[in-house]
Parts: structure tokens; C-alpha cells; sequence
């Protein structure tokens, strides 16, 4: 218990705080995209669902599972995982994203919407 | 006598800690891996924003609310077993585990009104990224409530308080998971 008493001890995070907040950056991913519609300004769409989901998990990672106290490894750790993430997209996304290249063309798959019953 | 394997420091993470920040990073590549792919498909197909205007942002964003708190309760009830007060972590435990199952509860009622109208998994490739990318979610929330009724029961004995805090930050990643599924699957349109 001594280990983690010396992991919890350091911070005085108000943790209701850091909750409303969390809740006030939901309210505006939620608002800001409706708002990029209605303006049509994409850019407002991308930074308000995107921008703020980044926030708002780096504001989860630090205050709540107390990431920045661990040690720097652990950082690393899961930062090397994110760039294999990464990775995998520069490597595979031009296939999937691209339905012609040079010498290629993809076969055209037929989408068919699904049947809607009210 | 506690498990010599629970007690090394060596690494500077008591072992506990130290697998379950291992456990989030083989999760960061599993998760991170399907949203990398829908991403991908997304951005190449962008009449995907007209599949994706079907489903609903209010639950989504009621779903996100919901997992929030949850995650509020379950650093509140770390704060308690760190103060040793066992019997409070245990009562903030099963607020958790009252949200997870508020979610699932929400979830079943989105994914039967989607059904409902004829969006299935093998509607189209949208479709089939929604379900499965909520679906491992919620496979998660499920194991993470079930390991957090396990860890309260010995929590509110005063006996592995340790243990909170480890179901703590799994839980918070499921929380970050979802953070990101809300756009991607919600919003954007």
C-alpha cells in the first residue's frame, strides 16, 4: 500500500474539477460540429469533435490514471504503441483511400443501402 | 504473505501497475488499429457521412456523460483505498459498475432502434466498422464491471486496496476509447 499511497500522495487534483470540465469540452463536441453545419465551416467540426477528444483524453491520462507520475518509460511505452498506429496508417492508407494509382485501378465494390423500415 | 511477483520494484512500477499499463498498450494497438482503418475507409468514402447521420448523437453524447462520472467514481474510490477507507472505495466501486451498466442499458436501446430500421452488421462496411468498434467497447465495459464487482468485494474487507486503483486505469482507457468512438462514430458527418 506504502508504493501506492506514494503515487496518490502528491497530487491535490480536484477531481470534481478536472469532471466538470471534461463535461463543459462534451457540451462544446457536441455544439461545435452543429455549429460548423449550420456555418459551413469545417474546420470548426474538425477541432470541436477532434481537437477536444484529444483534450479531453489527455486531461483522463494525466488526472485520472496519473500518467505524468509514473515513470517516463511508461510514457514511452504506450507512445511507441500510438506510432505503430501510425505507422500502419502511412503504410496501408494509400491502398485503401486511393481507388486509382499509376498502374492500378480498384475494382468498384457496389454499395447497396440498407433497407429502412419505419 | 503476498506473491513475491507483487511486491519487486525493479522497474519503479510496483508489478501490478506495471501490467495493467501493459495491458493498455497492447489495447492501444488493438483499438487504435480499427479506428486507424475506419479513418482510413472513412476518408476515402466520404458518402459514409450520410450512414453515419443515422445514428444518434444525443445517446452517444448521454453514452460519453455517462462514462465520464463513472470515471470520476472510479478516482474517487483510488483516493479512498489510498486513505485506506476500503468500504468507501467498495461503495464508489459499485457507482462505477451502476454507470457501466447505464451504458450497456443505453447502448442495447441505440443498437435496437438501428436494427429496428434495417441497419445491421452487414448492411454495408460503415455499418459493420459501428458494430464491431462499439461491440469490443462494450466487451470492455463488460470485463471491467465484472472485475470491478470482484475488486470491491475484497476492497470493502480493507484487503488488496491495491487492486483499485489497477481496475482504475483500465477503466479510464475504456473512458479515453470511447472519447474517441463519440466522433468518429457520432458526429462526424
Amino acid at each position: 500500500m506504502s508504493e501506492n499511497a506514494a503515487h496518490a500522495d502528491h497530487h491535490h487534483v480536484d477531481y470534481i474539477k478536472i469532471w466538470k470540465i471534461l463535461l463543459v469540452l462534451l457540451v462544446i463536441s457536441v455544439v461545435g460540429p452543429f455549429l460548423g453545419d449550420f456555418l459551413e465551416i469545417q474546420v470548426i467540426t474538425l477541432i470541436t469533435a477532434f481537437g477536444i477528444a484529444i483534450v479531453k483524453a489527455y486531461l483522463v491520462a494525466k488526472n485520472f490514471m496519473h500518467l505524468n507520475l509514473e515513470p517516463r518509460y511508461a510514457v514511452y511505452l504506450l507512445l511507441t504503441m500510438l506510432m505503430f498506429v501510425f505507422l500502419f496508417f502511412a503504410a496501408v492508407a494509400p491502398d485503401v483511400m486511393k481507388h486509382e494509382g499509376q498502374n492500378w485501378v480498384k475494382p468498384r465494390i457496389e454499395v447497396v443501402e440498407a433497407p429502412v423500415h419505419h | 504473505m503476498r506473491p513475491i511477483a507483487n511486491t519487486r520494484s525493479e522497474a519503479g512500477i510496483p508489478t501490478g501497475r506495471l501490467a495493467v499499463w501493459w495491458v493498455v498498450a497492447s489495447e492501444i494497438v488493438i483499438f487504435g488499429g480499427l479506428l486507424a482503418s475506419y479513418v482510413m475507409y472513412r476518408l476515402g468514402n466520404p458518402e459514409w457521412a450520410g450512414y453515419a447521420a443515422h445514428t444518434n448523437v444525443w445517446l452517444g453524447a448521454t453514452n460519453t456523460f455517462v462514462l465520464l462520472t463513472s470515471s470520476l467514481s472510479a478516482v474517487l474510490a483510488h483516493q479512498a483505498a489510498v486513505a485506506g477507507d476500503g468500504k468507501k472505495a467498495a461503495k464508489l466501486l459499485y457507482f462505477t459498475c451502476l454507470g457501466a451498466v447505464a451504458f450497456l442499458c443505453i447502448k442495447g436501446f441505440e443498437w435496437t432502434t438501428e436494427i429496428q430500421a434495417g441497419y445491421t452488421i452487414t448492411s454495408n462496411t460503415f455499418w459493420s466498422f459501428y458494430y464491431t468498434a462499439a461491440g469490443l467497447h462494450a466487451l470492455h465495459v463488460i470485463a471491467g464491471a465484472i472485475i470491478m464487482l470482484i475488486v470491491a468485494e475484497t476492497a470493502k474487507r480493507n484487503e488488496e486496496l491495491h487492486r483499485v486503483e489497477l481496475i482504475g486505469i483500465y477503466w479510464h482507457f475504456v473512458d479515453i476509447v470511447w472519447i474517441f468512438l463519440f466522433p468518429l462514430l457520432y458526429i462526424a458527418k
